[in-house]
C-alpha cells in the first residue's frame, strides 16, 4: 500500500486555481519527483498535503486514512515531515534547537533516534550544533532542514526544491541523503528545478504544469531531453 | 535639578530598581503574547485590576496572605484563559487591527464592569501593606517591598528565561515567536504554545497586581491602567517583538519613574509623565525599531 496517496486533488487560492486534478501515490522506500515549471502547482500540492493550502476537490491519504482538513501540526505529527522550500530554519537559534524543535513532530511511542539520525545523516551538523544556525552556509542550512525533518522520525518526507541555490557540490550532498533515506524506507516526495537530475534520482517522476499532471518519466527518461522540454513547453 | 539630585539616596534608588522590576514583569507578559500572536493585549492593566480586586476581597474575607495571592494568581488566570478561548482564538485568524480593537473592547467591559460592581472608590487591599515597613540595612532604611519586589523580578525573570531556553515549550513559543508557520509545519501546536504564553503572562499580570498592590491599595477600576500605558511605552521603546529588549524597555521606563519620581520636588515631578513620553518620541524618532535591538527585523504575521 502506498504511504502518501493524492487523488484527485484541486487546490485553489482565490480565483487561481494553482493543482487541478492531480493523482499520485509515494510508496515506502520510493522517491517520487514532481517537477515543472514556476507556478505549475508543485509547492501547493506538498502545502495541501501538510494541510496548509486550501484543498478544494480531492483527497490526501496517509497510510489510507484522510488526512485532508487537518491542520498542519497535525499532520506532521502524524508522521509527514516537510523541508520548506527555502530552508525556513530559525537563524536565532542553535543548530541542536532547530533539530529539536524537528522533535515536536514525534509520535508517542517511538523512541526514533531523532537528534542522533541527523547528526549521522549529516556529520556537520554535530560539528556546528552550538552555532546559530543563521551562521551556517547555505549548504549546511539545507542540511539541517533535512535533518530537522528527519529527527521528527517520519514515515513521509515532503522536499520543496532542496537543491535551490546550492552549488553543483553540495547538490551532490543532497541527492546522496535522500537515497539513504530512501533505502531506510521512507517515502519521499521531491519537488525539484533540476529535472533531469530529478528524473535520474527518483522512481518516477511527475511533471506538472498550469495544476496538471502532463507526463510521467522513469529513472530510464533521464537521457531524453526532448520529451522533457516538450513536457515543460506544453 | 541639579539640587534635585542631591535627594538621591539609597532608598530612592531601590524603589526606583523595584519599580523597574515590577515594569519589567508586565513588558514580559505583554511581549510574550505579542510574540506568538503579534497582538498587543491591551487589556493586561485590566487583568491585574481583577488580580488586584481578587487581593481585595481576601483581605475582606480575612484570608491569610498568601492565600490571598494565591486567589488572586487564580483570578487573573482564569481571566487570562478565558480572553484567550473568548477572544484571542476565533479572531487569531484576523487582521492585527480586529485583534487589538477587541482587546480595548475588552480593556472597556473589564473596567466598566469593575465600575459598576464596586463603584468609582474601589475597594482596599492592605494587608500586604506590613511590607511598606522598612528594614534596616547598616543604617540604610529601604522598604520592604522594594526589595521583595527586585527579588520576585529577579528570579520570575530568571526562571522565564530558564523556562524559555531549555523547556521544549519554551523552544516552541521562542520559534512560534519568529516564524509561526513554519513552526506549525514542523508539529507545534499553535494552540498550545499560544495558551502556554497567555498563562506564563497571566501569571506575570499576577505576580506585577500583588506588587503594585502594596504601593497602591485602593483598587479602582483604573487601576494598574496607567501603569499599562507607561509599560507599552517601554515595550515600543524597547523593541516590540523581542522578548529581551521588551523587558529591558519595560525595566527602563519603571526606573526612569521611580528615580525620577523621587528625586524631583513635587511641584516638579507632575510633569514627569509629559517628560518621559516625550523622552520616548524622541528617542522612537532617532531609533525607530526601539532601543535594545539591532538592525530592523521584519515582523511577519501568521
Amino acid at each position: 500500500m502506498s504511504a502518501l496517496a493524492v487523488e484527485n486533488l484541486s487546490v485553489r487560492y482565490g480565483a487561481v486555481e494553482a493543482v487541478r486534478g492531480l493523482s499520485l501515490e509515494v510508496k515506502p522506500g520510493q522517491i517520487v519527483g514532481l517537477i515543472g515549471p514556476n507556478g505549475a502547482g508543485k509547492s501547493s500540492t506538498l502545502h495541501a498535503v501538510m494541510g496548509s493550502a486550501p484543498v478544494v476537490g480531492g483527497d490526501v491519504r496517509l497510510d489510507g486514512g484522510s488526512i485532508v482538513g487537518r491542520r498542519p501540526e497535525d499532520v506532521a505529527r502524524r508522521g509527514i515531515a516537510l523541508v520548506p522550500e527555502g530552508r525556513r530554519i530559525f537563524g536565532e537559534l542553535t543548530v541542536e534547537e532547530n533539530l529539536r524543535l524537528g522533535l515536536a513532530a514525534r509520535r508517542k511511542g517511538r523512541n526514533g533516534a531523532g537528534l542522533a539520525r541527523a547528526y549521522e545523516a549529516f556529520p556537520v551538523l554535530r560539528e556546528f550544533r552550538s552555532r546559530h544556525a543563521g551562521v551556517l552556509s547555505g549548504g549546511q542550512q539545507q542540511q539541517l532542514a533535512i535533518g530537522r525533518a528527519l529527527a521528527a522520525d517520519p514515515d513521509v518526507l515532503l522536499l520543496d526544491e532542496p537543491s535551490l541555490g546550492l552549488a553543483p557540490r553540495i547538490v551532490d550532498v543532497v541527492f546522496e541523503a535522500l537515497m539513504q533515506i530512501r533505502d531506510a524506507g521512507l517515502a519521499v516526495l521531491l519537488v525539484e528545478q533540476r529535472a533531469q537530475r530529478t528524473v535520474a534520482l527518483a522512481d518516477e517522476s511527475h511533471v506538472l504544469a498550469n495544476g496538471e499532471l502532463r507526463l510521467t518519466l522513469g529513472p530510464k527518461d533521464a537521457g531524453d531531453t526532448d520529451r522533457l522540454v516538450a513536457a515543460y513547453l506544453a | 535639578m541639579i539640587l534635585a539630585f542631591a535627594n538621591l539616596s539609597w532608598p530612592v534608588f531601590a524603589d526606583a530598581l523595584a519599580l523597574g522590576g515590577i515594569y519589567a514583569l508586565m513588558a514580559v507578559g505583554i511581549g510574550l503574547v505579542f510574540g506568538v500572536l503579534r497582538l498587543v493585549n491591551f487589556a493586561y492593566g485590566q487583568l491585574m485590576m481583577a488580580g488586584g480586586f481578587a487581593l481585595a476581597y481576601g483581605d475582606q474575607w480575612g484570608l491569610p496572605n498568601w492565600l490571598s495571592v494565591l486567589f488572586c494568581f487564580g483570578v487573573v488566570l482564569l481571566l487570562s484563559v478565558l480572553m484567550d478561548h473568548l477572544v484571542f482564538r476565533p479572531l487569531r485568524a484576523h487582521s492585527p487591527a480586529v485583534m487589538l480593537v477587541a482587546t480595548f473592547a475588552v480593556a472597556f467591559v473589564l473596567q466598566n464592569v469593575a465600575l459598576i460592581a464596586w463603584g468609582s472608590f474601589g475597594k482596599t487591599a492592605g494587608s500586604l501593606g506590613v511590607w511598606q515597613a522598612p528594614w534596616d540595612i547598616h543604617g540604610v532604611f529601604i522598604r520592604k517591598i522594594a526589595i521583595i519586589a527586585i527579588i520576585t523580578a529577579a528570579g520570575c525573570l530568571v526562571l522565564l528565561q530558564l523556562l524559555l531556553t531549555r523547556t521544549p515549550v519554551g523552544l516552541h513559543i521562542r520559534a512560534a515567536s519568529m516564524d509561526f508557520r513554519t513552526a506549525r509545519l514542523l508539529g507545534v501546536r499553535a494552540n498550545r504554545v499560544i495558551g502556554g504564553a497567555v498563562v506564563i503572562s497571566g501569571l506575570l499580570a499576577g505576580v506585577a497586581a500583588v506588587m503594585l498592590s502594596v504601593e497602591q491599595p485602593q483598587i479602582t477600576s483604573t487601576w494598574a491602567l496607567p501603569e499599562t500605558i507607561y509599560v507599552l511605552m517601554g515595550v515600543v521603546l524597547g523593541g516590540l517583538n523581542r522578548p529581551i529588549p521588551a523587558t529591558l524597555g519595560g525595566f527602563s521606563i519603571g526606573f526612569a519613574f521611580g528615580l525620577l519620581g523621587g528625586i524631583l520636588p513635587t511641584n516638579q515631578s507632575q510633569y514627569l509623565p509629559s517628560f518621559i513620553f516625550a523622552a520616548v518620541i524622541v528617542v522612537l524618532l532617532v531609533r525607530p525599531n526601539g532601543l535594545f535591538t539591532r538592525g530592523g527585523a521584519a515582523v511577519e504575521r501568521v
